[in-house]
């Protein structure tokens, strides 16, 4: 049973000061500067004056930032469900697997998660350019084909022109789930893990195929986690800097990258600060869906 | 007579060779080849930039021949060495304080009843779930406006800002651990130490500490790891003399893509993997070592 703070007032406030304070000063405060400046106006190239406006907020919904607000969410939602479609296999195949298949499994697919992101995504670059290795196999097919087919008498295929694989939308959604790929796995494992295995077998004794077993049985059943799943590879995506910044093209840019563009070279930081604001208030609504979706999935559970 | 146990008779027969189990769903072809293809595509390109660290061409494309020398200038680049050992340093201080800070917390949120304490434990997982670019732009403004960091401060001080800025987003994660480590004590353990005379010092460092150890570690694990990988953070809290080794490789990314950066990546990926390894062995002693009913 806890104890009451009042028996301990000596230990109380030794643990309790220390973190608190750190919280409080390096942490809570910051942002309520933030938060502050949201409803401020420049008035000189250092000072802010709090005058208490809504001009950020609404400039912040004009059509040219409410389309990068949508286009985040965009992209973040794609990149979920592509996880969502690796991910969910991948789990289920390691859930199932011996145990030290299992551990191996699951520490190679943690590894890259320990790797700095900034490596990682340097490493997708190399592969990706037009002189990346994608572009050196698909050429090199490209060049067997065109043999074969001046072989067999056919016209050559001409030359191969090296596909654009990087700096655009759809550069950035790759690096999305190459980064993100972990935090959907490994949630989505641990509720497959600890589901009741014998309803699986109850489905399949009971005729039902296994696409059918895992769709009616294995994902109501793991809701849970995949709602878990999703959140969690949702939210860092939505803010995602540095993936748009380096994969991305000039049309690319997500909400993160606006909102360093107000902060360092526009200098425009009450407008930079709206717009944070507003992320973390979407952030939060976020996690407010899934809370509601994991209690209704708790008591279908009961049920 | 009685009916001698049947379920110990039906153990699960052994997996044949030529059939999977229903279950065993690792062993069908199209869920084997998707976990081949997604790691093939987690792995290929980290393992192509750690092999073309090792290539004589500087094009960094065909391979040419096997060579040492990317390593040697890396090393030889003095800022790229500041930056490494920036990040290390900084990493060390904030895992150490960040264990502190998230032991206190955790043993605050697991012993005490309190006013407020929702208030403290959502506060405490604000860091956890904000953007980082928002805790960045946070940072930024803090030391900029609030409390500037003096200038010109001899070395390991003039890390200050982007070391109080890492330990205020790693400890959190920390007493996340550590609580859940806690979750397992008994607490009439603490009782017994007290009732046999114990002081409250001697009961937290001879009962509590030894309990919550494998949570410090992989709290401890988690700090650095969080630490070393951080770039967006730092990159607003970083100044021109304060740069860490993501901030480096990030300047030298927008210039050229060279076998330098590759050589550096992969002397950054091989410490992170040592780190990681010596810290999950820790853990796995520690946990031997205390047997939790």
């Amino acid at each position: 049973m806890e104890q009451s703070w009042r028996q301990a007032k000596a230990v109380f406030a030794s643990m309790g000061v220390p973190p608190v304070f750190w919280l409080v000063f390096f942490f809570l405060v910051p942002l309520a500067v933030v938060w502050a400046y949201s409803f401020g106006t420049n008035a000189g190239p250092t000072t802010i004056d709090l005058t208490g406006t809504f001009a950020n907020y609404s400039r912040s919904l004009q059509p040219l930032y409410f389309q990068i607000f949508i286009k985040s969410a965009i992209v973040a939602g794609i990149t979920t469900l592509l996880c969502l479609i690796v991910g969910f296999p991948v789990a289920l195949a390691i859930a199932f697997a011996g145990p030290k298949t299992k551990t191996w499994l699951l520490l190679l697919i943690m590894l890259p998660f320990w790797t700095n992101l900034l490596i990682r995504t340097y490493a997708l670059i190399a592969v990706l350019r037009e002189q990346g290795y994608v572009n050196f196999t698909v050429e090199w097919f490209w060049n067997n084909a065109s043999g074969l087919m001046t072989a067999v008498g056919l016209q050559p295929l001409g030359d191969f022109h090296p596909m654009t694989l990087l700096y655009n939308n759809a550069a950035v959604v790759i690096g999305l789930v190459y980064v993100h790929l972990p935090f959907m796995v490994l949630p989505l494992y641990s509720a497959l893990d600890r589901m009741d295995r014998s309803l699986m077998e109850a489905s399949l004794d009971l005729g039902a195929g296994h696409l059918r077993t895992i769709w009616s049985v294995v994902v109501p059943l793991a809701a849970p986690g995949i709602a878990s799943g999703v959140l969690i590879t949702f939210i860092p995506a939505l803010g995602a800097y540095l993936t748009p910044d380096l994969l991305g093209g000039t049309d690319s840019q997500m909400i993160a990258n606006v909102i360093e563009r107000q902060f360092k070279r526009a200098n425009d930081w009450p407008f930079g600060a709206a717009l944070s604001f507003l992320l973390m208030y979407l952030t939060f609504i976020a996690i407010a869906i899934q809370a509601v979706v994991q209690r209704r999935g708790e008591k279908v559970g009961a049920a | 007579m009685s009916i001698a146990e049947p379920v110990a008779s039906i153990e699960r027969a052994p997996p044949s060779k030529e059939k999977p189990g229903p279950l065993e769903y690792l062993r069908r072809w199209p869920l084997q080849a998707i976990v081949g293809a997604t790691l093939i595509f987690l792995y290929a390109p980290l393992i192509t930039l750690m092999a073309f660290s090792f290539n004589t061409s500087r094009r960094n494309i065909v391979w040419e021949g096997f060579t040492f020398d990317w390593y040697g200038r890396a090393m030889s680049d003095d800022s790229l060495v500041q930056a490494f050992i920036n990040s290390l340093t900084i990493a060390l201080i904030c895992t150490v304080v960040s264990v502190v800070l998230g032991a206190m917390s955790a043993v605050l949120l697991w012993r005490f009843r309190f006013p407020g304490k929702t208030a403290l434990e959502g506060s405490l997982a604000l860091p956890i779930v904000v953007p980082e670019i928002c805790m960045g732009v946070a940072m930024l403004v803090f030391f900029a406006r609030i409390f500037p960091w003096p200038a010109g401060m001899p070395w390991p001080l003039n890390l200050g800002a982007i070391t109080i800025a890492h330990i205020s987003f790693s400890f959190p994660f920390v007493t996340t651990v550590v609580r859940a480590r806690l979750a397992s004590f008994n607490r009439e353990l603490e009782e017994a130490a007290k009732d046999l005379g114990a002081d409250e010092w001697r009961t937290f460092w001879d009962v509590l500490v030894p309990h919550m150890t494998p949570g410090l570690v992989s709290g401890a694990l988690l700090a650095f790891t969080l630490s070393l990988d951080d770039f967006v953070i730092t990159f607003f809290t970083a100044g021109p003399d304060t740069i860490t080794f993501p901030v480096k490789v990030y300047s030298m990314l927008r210039f050229s893509v060279t076998p330098e950066v590759n050589a550096a990546s992969t002397i950054l990926i091989v410490v992170t993997i040592l780190f990681t390894a010596i810290g999950l062995q820790l853990q796995s002693q520690s946990e031997k070592q205390k047997p939790n009913p």
